[in-house]
C-alpha cells in the first residue's frame, strides 16, 4: 500500500485560453466497485478514488468526493479564472485503500 | 471563584478538543451518501431538500451509450453563486456518482466519465446558497457498465 509515484499516475494539462484556464486530468486507477468477480468467481475488492483536491499555487480550486461510479482511469476537466502562465496546478487524490496520488503541471498559454 | 474559573477553562479546552475532529470529519468521504442505493436516501445523507428544476443547468451526455462503463457527462451551471455540482445516476446500484465543490475562481463546470449499469436519467444537483436546483439527461445504455 505504498505511495503511488506521481509521474505515471496522473497526466495533466492546464492551458490559458483568454481569461479562462482549462485543466484536463487523466488519472490511472482501476476504480473497482467491489461488485465484480474474477475468472474464479472471487469478488475483486473495492479499489476506487474517494477524494480529489485541485490547487493553484497552493490555493484550493476544487474539492471532489467520488464513489465507485466514476469510470476506470478517471477523466476530469474544469475551468478557472485568474491564473497566469507558470502558475502551478496540483492534483491530490486518495483512494479507499489509503493510497494517494499526486500530479502537478504549470499553466501554459494555448 | 478560582476553582470555578479553572473549571470553566477546562470545559473550554475540552470543547475545543471536541470541535477539532468534527471539523476534520466535514472534509471526509460521505459514507452514507455513497452507500445509499436510491436517490431519496442519498439526498437525505447529503441534506439535499426542496430541489427546484432549472433551465440554467446544462447536463450534456450521449442519447445512447454503447458501453455503460465509460459515459462522458458534462455539467455546467449558470446559476449565480453555484457552490457545488453533485451527479447521480438514478438506476445505478448506488445512485451517487460524484460531488464537486468549487472555489470562487473555479467555474461551476465539470466534464467527467461515469459508469452506468442500465438506461437511466443522469441527474445533476446544484447547490447555490441554501438552495438546490436540478437538471437531468436521459441516457440509453446498450451495454451494462458496472459488472
Amino acid at each position: 500500500m505504498g505511495v503511488v509515484k506521481m509521474t505515471d499516475n496522473i497526466r495533466m494539462r492546464a492551458q490559458l485560453k483568454g481569461e479562462i484556464t482549462e485543466v484536463k486530468i487523466l488519472m490511472t486507477h482501476p476504480m473497482e466497485t467491489g461488485r465484480r468477480k474474477n475468472d474464479f468467481g472471487d469478488v475483486i475488492p473495492a479499489n476506487f478514488i474517494q477524494t480529489v483536491t485541485a490547487t493553484l499555487n497552493g490555493k484550493i480550486l476544487l474539492e471532489a468526493q467520488w464513489g465507485t461510479g466514476i469510470s476506470k482511469n478517471p477523466y476530469l476537466t474544469f475551468h478557472m479564472r485568474g491564473a497566469k502562465a507558470g502558475d502551478v496546478v496540483r492534483i491530490n487524490w486518495t483512494d479507499n485503500q489509503g493510497k494517494i496520488g499526486v500530479g502537478e503541471i504549470a499553466v501554459t498559454p494555448a | 471563584m478560582q476553582e470555578r474559573r479553572k473549571f470553566i477553562k477546562s470545559l473550554l479546552a475540552l470543547s475545543a478538543l471536541l470541535v477539532l475532529p468534527m471539523r476534520a470529519l466535514a472534509n471526509n468521504w460521505n459514507i452514507p451518501a455513497f452507500q445509499a442505493k436510491k436517490l431519496p436516501e442519498a439526498f437525505a445523507a447529503l441534506q439535499i431538500s426542496n430541489v427546484s428544476l432549472s433551465t440554467d443547468i446544462k447536463v450534456i451526455g450521449p442519447d445512447k451509450a454503447e458501453n455503460g462503463a465509460v459515459v462522458q457527462i458534462e455539467v455546467a451551471s449558470q446559476i449565480p453563486n453555484t457552490e457545488s455540482i453533485t451527479i447521480f445516476v438514478e438506476n445505478n446500484p448506488t445512485a451517487l456518482i460524484a460531488n464537486f465543490v468549487f472555489s470562487e475562481n473555479t467555474l461551476p463546470f465539470v466534464v467527467t466519465r461515469i459508469k452506468m449499469a442500465e438506461t437511466s436519467d443522469v441527474l445533476a444537483i446544484i447547490k447555490a446558497g441554501n438552495r438546490y436546483f436540478s437538471a437531468k439527461k436521459h441516457v440509453e445504455v446498450l451495454e451494462n457498465g458496472c459488472g
